[in-house]
């Protein structure tokens, strides 16, 4: 299963994933070795156990490539929100599109490019971080992505700088890109004492298409930094998406994920955040909504290295038809992360007797004087809610929305940007609206 | 405005109301006393239209309606609101947002335009005043870490907006201090109108000093064993549940 990526990554001079500095080829090297040597993960492999990976390992996939289509921006209105003035880069179907994207007013000190573009001329301000913190050996699909990446977004934010508004990254899948895989590589550097907003968004023009989306996103804050990172994932429901998130966090960051999933046939995202050094906060915040055969998989581990750190995570996921969740999420405390403050919640609600979820914390704990606690719960509306509703005049049918959002809006309004909290809140409406 | 004959009701396996009639005219408040067990909280679930409890006999017509074939949000675009003993919190979402939402239904079921967010605003401000709260308690989410007299003064200030024909109180003044029980009874007050009705449900004698009622009511075991007028609160409060009790010769 692995020789076509193999073949087409031995094929590859002059194409795209061929360009690019020289530092960079020896990595691309060892990541399709790595990815040859291992090959795809199977039932085995406790980390793939849950999650069904057998169309992506079992499908031939050619490599995605743009678009020859015209497309317009208007095409993408129902995906960018905010004001226009937010820097918005579009990539379709896995390239960057010039046209779609703008660039908005940017402080000094700040860079936000493409991949293929931050390559040719930024080259050894993101040597020292791409592919320096997601691991090629983390996983199978890592390397894949990391010896056949092609675009992505890169965002720079420079030292105590604060970027006030968000920069959005978008990828886009058409029709197009039926039957290709895609492998988007973003990179965030948030810089000391810097100050940042970034949008991760996977959004399809195609909802019955099926495709595959493998992307990596690599995040460092640094000392000071802080940065709020959402991303939303609005794949076609036939499509599979495995995406890995490997935060750094340095000294007094603070870093803030909300993790936003309603697409995909299978979609997987696995958020690592590593926390390497004293007084680091991480907040990490999931929603996926799941419906007909939908599978939403969020693995998350957070990493206490160090002393005097807070993780504060909260996964929620409202599931119908004969959807299914997991949720994995796992922290680990090593003996000198002293006075560590992790919390971990799962919360479920099943809107249908066919859905069903995974969930398990996992907790790894070496260091005595902490304090480490997880829930999971999974569990169906409530009835004296519904009747506290009905009793106000709403329809049995208006009271399970009203109360349905409510679930979704606790943690949705956990995020710090207004325009992104309300656009996940119009994405949570229009699914409800839709039952 | 209310009739109710021989209703009876059970909760599971379990006959709790045992045959009431009471018959409540508009412009009238009713007091509904009893000791705990006594059923007088399931009456007023009842008239709402809780599931939790099933109609097992007798009837109950509200404004010439079959009120125990209406859904619960069909009793309430009619105009019967129930203020709960213990209200419900829903996280997530603004006391502005669902007040709104439940306004809205009542009035599309009249046949009424919705209103916006911000026209709302205004309807709210006099009633807030009535309930003396600041608009920032809007924004809150339902009840969500409300204290026990916050959350009855919420119920008021829902029952002030949606102005219900019928309002049924449920114990109301429970866990209330003294303060908020004078905020929430000249509440109650302030929305008595000649064509609506008042149920108020209590243990205690107290909540009747700030609602004075037309009629007493005292219910012993499903049953409603005494009525009379305000009086009759005040001689309960005297001599307790017991004597009514032996004198109806109610086997507890």
């Amino acid at each position: 299963m692995t020789e076509p990526f193999v073949q087409e990554f031995e094929a590859r001079a002059g194409t795209a994933t061929a360009d690019g500095p020289e530092w960079l080829e020896p990595i691309r090297q060892a990541a399709m070795e790595r990815f040859a040597r291992s090959g795809f993960p199977t039932a085995r492999d406790e980390e793939w156990r849950f999650t069904p990976i057998g169309p992506i390992v079992q499908g031939s996939w050619r490599a995605a490539s743009g678009t020859s289509g015209e497309l317009g921006r208007e095409q993408l209105d129902s995906f960018i929100f905010g004001h226009p003035d937010w820097t918005t880069l579009v990539f379709v179907n896995g390239v960057f599109h010039d046209a779609l994207s703008s660039v908005g007013p940017l402080p000094g000190g700040v860079r936000v490019a493409s991949l293929a573009e931050a390559l040719r001329s930024d080259g050894a301000s993101i040597e020292c971080h791409l592919a320096r913190h997601a691991p090629v050996d983390g996983s199978p699909f890592t390397a894949l992505n990391t010896a056949l990446m092609r675009e992505g977004g890169v965002v720079l934010v420079g030292a105590g700088v604060d970027l006030d508004m968000p920069v959005h990254l978008l990828q886009v899948s058409t029709a197009e890109a039926a039957g290709t895989v895609a492998h988007p590589r973003n990179l965030i550097v948030v810089e000391r004492g810097a100050r940042a907003s970034v949008i991760e968004s996977y959004v399809t023009l195609a909802p019955g298409r099926s495709y595959w989306t493998n992307p990596v996103t690599e995040v460092a804050v640094a000392a000071g930094a802080w940065l709020e990172h959402t991303r939303i994932q609005r794949e076609s429901e036939a499509a599979f998406h495995v995406g890995l998130t490997q935060v750094d966090q340095a000294r007094d960051s603070h870093y803030r994920s909300f993790s936003f999933a309603m697409g995909g046939a299978l979609a997987r995202h696995n958020l690592h955040v590593r926390l390497n050094d004293e007084n680091i906060e991480s907040l990490m915040y999931g929603l996926y909504l799941t419906r007909g055969e939908q599978v939403v998989d969020n693995h998350t581990a957070i990493y206490h290295d160090r002393p005097n750190c807070r993780s504060w995570e909260v996964y929620k996921g409202i599931l119908d038809g004969r959807s299914r969740a997991v949720f994995n999420g796992k922290v680990f405390v090593q003996p000198e992360a002293q006075k560590t403050d992790a919390k971990q919640t799962n919360r479920n609600l099943l809107l249908s007797d066919g859905a069903r979820v995974d969930t398990k914390p996992q907790l790894e704990i070496f260091a005595d004087d902490v304090k480490c606690t997880h829930g999971a719960t999974v569990g169906r509306l409530d009835d004296l809610a519904r009747f506290y509703a009905r009793s106000r005049g709403l329809s049995t049918s208006a009271a399970e929305r009203l109360l349905t959002y409510a679930f979704a809006a606790e943690v949705a309004g956990e995020v710090a940007l207004v325009p992104v909290r309300e656009e996940l809140d119009r994405l949570v409406f229009e699914r409800l609206g839709s039952r | 405005m209310l009739e109710i004959k021989g209703l009876r009701a059970t909760a599971g396996d379990t006959e709790i109301l045992k045959g009431i009639d009471l018959t409540v005219r508009a412009g009238e408040v009713h007091a509904v006393m009893g000791p705990n067990g006594s059923g007088k909280s399931t009456l007023a679930q009842v008239l709402a239209g809780h599931p939790a409890y099933q109609v097992t006999g007798g009837s109950v017509l509200y404004q010439g309606r079959d009120l125990l074939e209406l859904e619960p949000e069909e009793r309430a675009q009619a105009g019967v609101f129930l203020a709960f003993q213990y209200p419900v919190e829903i996280p997530g979402v603004t006391n502005a947002y669902f007040l709104r939402a439940a306004y809205n239904e009542i009035r599309k079921s009249h046949g009424l335009e919705e209103v916006d967010s911000m026209d709302f605003l205004d309807i709210l401000e006099d009633k807030l005043k009535l309930v003396e709260w600041e608009p920032e308690i809007m924004s809150r989410a339902v009840n969500a870490g409300f204290s026990g007299g916050e959350k009855k003064r919420n119920e008021i200030l829902q029952m002030a907006v949606l102005e219900p024909k019928l309002a049924i109180l449920d114990e109301t003044d429970s866990g209330l201090d003294i303060d908020a029980l004078r905020i929430v009874a000249s509440g109650v007050n302030k929305l008595r109108r000649p064509d609506s009705a008042t149920i108020v449900v209590t243990h205690y004698q107290r909540l009747l000093n700030y609602i004075v009622p037309d009629y007493v009511h005292v219910l012993s075991n499903g049953r409603i064993v005494k009525s009379g007028g305000k009086e009759l609160a005040l001689e309960l409060e005297a001599r307790g549940y017991e004597w009514l009790e032996e004198a109806v010769g109610v086997a507890s």
